[in-house]
């Protein structure tokens, strides 16, 4: 990494950059011509410009979320960001046909290995777009479709177009709208009915430019008895300045199908990170959220699930780490439709050096859902005295037969944990990473290995220094 | 590891919020040795124990503790434990979220470094330990202490002491809790692994020590050791008490 972003970078690994080389360098700030631009780019059907501007204009009305962290959401200037930035010269399906500043950085970030080794496909999108881009022939030969969104778009327009916005409606909020109005790249999957992806496929997400804006746009759908797991990852350099990522993503889990959609979120904490995501469940079906938020300034997620088919089943597994000048403000959404659904949501949090995580979380039973059985189970870690953990669990079970359960518990590490471990050859510092990985354990029990030893280190790395 | 193995502990002081435990200890326990300190609730055993590992909650006021002239006192309680020290916790802590079988194998390769065995000898010898204190392999699978029972607590400071390896063995209170059949395997566990090292057992009771024979048995009151001899000594302590040895406490 260059001397310059050395000293901004601090612990965090992910935080060096690449200079730009952008081919296509929208000035910063949004206008409707920004989003006719971005179209007209993409050479898109003119239903989705039309899809765009009126999600532009939902942005522009709606008010700032008043909930979440008011203060950090209010000090985003849109104005300052830079809405769209290509940087290749299209999506390459071999690495050594991207551009070489661009290939190193995932080497660095280790995706090309990772492919090789256990993934079933890859994206990486780097800023706006798609560079890479691989999937596996024997799922190609069984229907599987596996393109970023841009591509999906324009090959497979009749399947965007009837899903498209079908999960999460650009009114929703304020991010989806500003999402809809200038989203570039993300994943498009569509499993066919009976197919397994027995390998994870994953996305990576790489912002490099400052104040870039990033609103990758995901759709997955698993038709009839299908299967997917899908995996993401993100990072960006520590700039002082800040950058947005704000994407949508939407997961339809048709009749007896089954998504996992695996996130590890390591931002640098410059980066606003708002996101909605949300997935349908049908008949039987089930849709499993595994979201890690490590980095970032300021993330509000709350991934969803709406229970929509009788016996379907939602999983909400979620940590988020929230370090010095950090607010995770995460949980989950699981609404009960239909009867026999079951959800189970597990959250974990950690705060230290000042850091804030908060859990918040919604559940409702519909009043014709019988017997439906909701889990929830939050866990708040508190390091130090200045931080800080807070929940606003919320349920609202219109139905009498639904059995609840609902757990919190806030803890703070003991001395005498800590002496325990010490007195067992481990130090201060590596005595508090064991503890809070296994706080972290029942997350990354869920995780591929490699990102589960991944996750691990990342938080020893944080542990480090951790008491004076 | 593998120095001569002698323990001094000097006119050893400690306090906790300014009130004085400890009023000048004195031992010296060699390779080989098994010391017994015995002494009522609140005599000072415990705080002994603590301050050897480096409990931070203790301040040492006076005297010295080396291993084979080190400074055991200026030590992190990790130094000390990769010097080959162990003490086997009264109220073991329980870690939830580590598995056992990680947090030995970690806790083995941080004790012993470069010495520790591979991953493979460090099998066959866990398998060996677990088979001989009848502990089920399902153990690796838990959490550390995490919903054990007292006596599996117990069970598994003996497992760890056994393939740490230590040159100095602190047991603090090993014994309470533990039924007669539990107490018998316990102390066959104790038996193969301090052979090598100087060990210090704090116990109320003498029972434990018709299982491991000590050489030495020294009687704790009020801070200060005020009797020391044979094995005959924790005998006559089971027959008539403490009480004999309170007019011996100066004040």
């Amino acid at each position: 990494m260059s001397e310059e972003t050395k000293d901004l970078v601090g612990d965090y690994k992910a935080g060096w950059h690449d200079p730009e080389n952008a081919t296509i360098r929208f000035d910063a700030g949004l206008s409707e011509q920004v989003v006719r631009d971005i179209s007209e780019l993409k050479n898109e059907p003119e239903w989705m410009t039309e899809i765009r501007v009126k999600a532009y204009h939902n942005f522009i009305n709606k008010p700032m979320p008043t909930w979440g962290n008011t203060e950090m959401l209010e000090g985003i200037n849109f104005d300052a960001i830079t809405y769209f930035l290509r940087s290749g010269s299209g999506t390459e399906r071999d690495w050594d046909d991207v551009p070489e500043d661009i290939k190193r950085t995932f080497d660095r970030l280790g995706i090309p290995d990772a492919e090789q080794k256990w993934l079933g496909g890859v994206t990486a999108q780097y800023e706006s777009e798609a560079v890479y881009h691989s999937i596996r022939e024997d799922l190609e030969s069984q229907g599987v479709i596996f393109l970023d969104m841009d591509a999906g778009l324009k090959e497979h327009e009749e399947i965007v177009k009837e899903y498209f916005c079908s999960v999460v409606p650009y009114q929703d909020n304020k991010f989806s709208a500003l999402n809809t109005a200038v989203w570039s790249g993300g994943s498009f999957i569509y499993v066919p009915k009976g197919v397994h992806v027995e390998m994870p496929v994953q996305a990576y997400f790489r912002i490099n430019a400052k104040n870039m804006g990033q609103f990758e746009r995901t759709l997955i759908i698993a038709d009839e008895g299908s299967s997917i797991h899908y995996v993401e990852g993100c990072t960006a350099p520590s700039y002082s300045t800040e950058s947005l990522h704000s994407a949508v993503v939407e997961l339809i889990s048709h009749k007896g199908a089954y998504i996992r959609y695996s996130t590890i979120q390591n931002w640098s904490n410059n980066v606003y990170n708002l996101v909605t995501k949300r997935a349908i469940a049908y008949e039987n079906a089930t849709v499993e959220w595994v979201d890690g938020n490590i980095g970032s300034k300021l993330t509000m997620k709350y991934p969803a699930v709406i229970l929509k088919g009788e016996g379907a089943h939602a999983e909400v597994i979620s940590v988020a780490y929230a370090g010095e000048g950090m607010h995770q403000d995460a949980g989950a959404k699981v609404h009960h439709m239909s009867s026999n659904t079951t959800s189970k949501i597990l959250s974990k949090s950690i705060s230290k050096d000042g850091g804030r995580g908060s859990y918040r979380g919604l559940v409702k039973v519909g009043k014709n859902a019988n017997n439906c059985k909701v889990n929830v189970v939050c866990d708040a870690l508190i390091l130090d005295e200045n931080s800080q953990s807070d929940t606003y669990p919320t349920m609202e079970i219109l139905n009498p037969t639904c059995r609840s359960e609902h757990e919190a518990s806030v803890s703070k590490i003991s001395d005498e944990q800590v002496f325990y471990l010490m007195s067992r050859g481990h130090t201060e510092d590596e005595s508090m990473a064991l503890i809070v990985n296994g706080f972290f354990e029942p997350f990354t029990r869920e995780l591929p290995m490699e990102y589960a030893v991944e996750l691990n280190k990342l938080m020893a790395l944080e542990m480090e220094g951790s008491i004076g | 590891m593998g120095g001569d193995g002698i323990i001094e502990i000097r006119n050893l002081q400690v306090s906790i919020q300014g009130e004085e435990i400890l009023k000048g200890i004195n031992l010296t326990l060699k390779k080989g040795e098994v010391h017994a300190l015995m002494g009522r609730n609140g005599s000072g055993k415990s705080t002994l124990a603590k301050v050897l590992m480096g409990h931070p909650d203790y301040e040492v006021t006076g005297g010295e503790a080396t291993i084979d002239g080190n400074n055991l006192l200026e030590m992190e309680p990790w130094e000390r434990a990769r010097l080959g020290v162990f003490m086997s916790f009264q109220y073991p802590q329980s870690i939830s979220g580590l598995k056992v079988g990680n947090f030995l194998r970690k806790s083995v390769v941080a004790i012993q470094g470069e010495n520790a065995p591979s991953a493979r000898e460090f099998r066959a010898e866990l398998n060996e330990a677990m088979k001989k204190l009848g502990v089920d392999k399902k153990i690796l699978s838990r959490y550390v202490n995490d919903g054990f029972s007292g006596g599996e607590k117990k069970m598994f400071e003996i497992l760890q002491l056994m393939l740490m390896k230590p040159q100095f063995v602190i047991l603090d209170e090993t014994d309470s809790g533990l039924d007669i059949d539990a107490l018998k395997t316990v102390a066959t566990g104790i038996n193969s692994s301090v052979g090598n090292a100087a060990c210090l057992i704090i116990t109320h009771y003498q029972r434990i020590l018709s299982h491991i024979n000590p050489d030495y048995v020294h009687v704790l009151i009020d801070g200060r050791i005020v009797e020391s001899g044979g094995p005959e000594l924790a005998i006559s302590l089971e027959e008539k008490g403490y009480e004999w040895l309170g007019e011996g406490v100066a004040s």
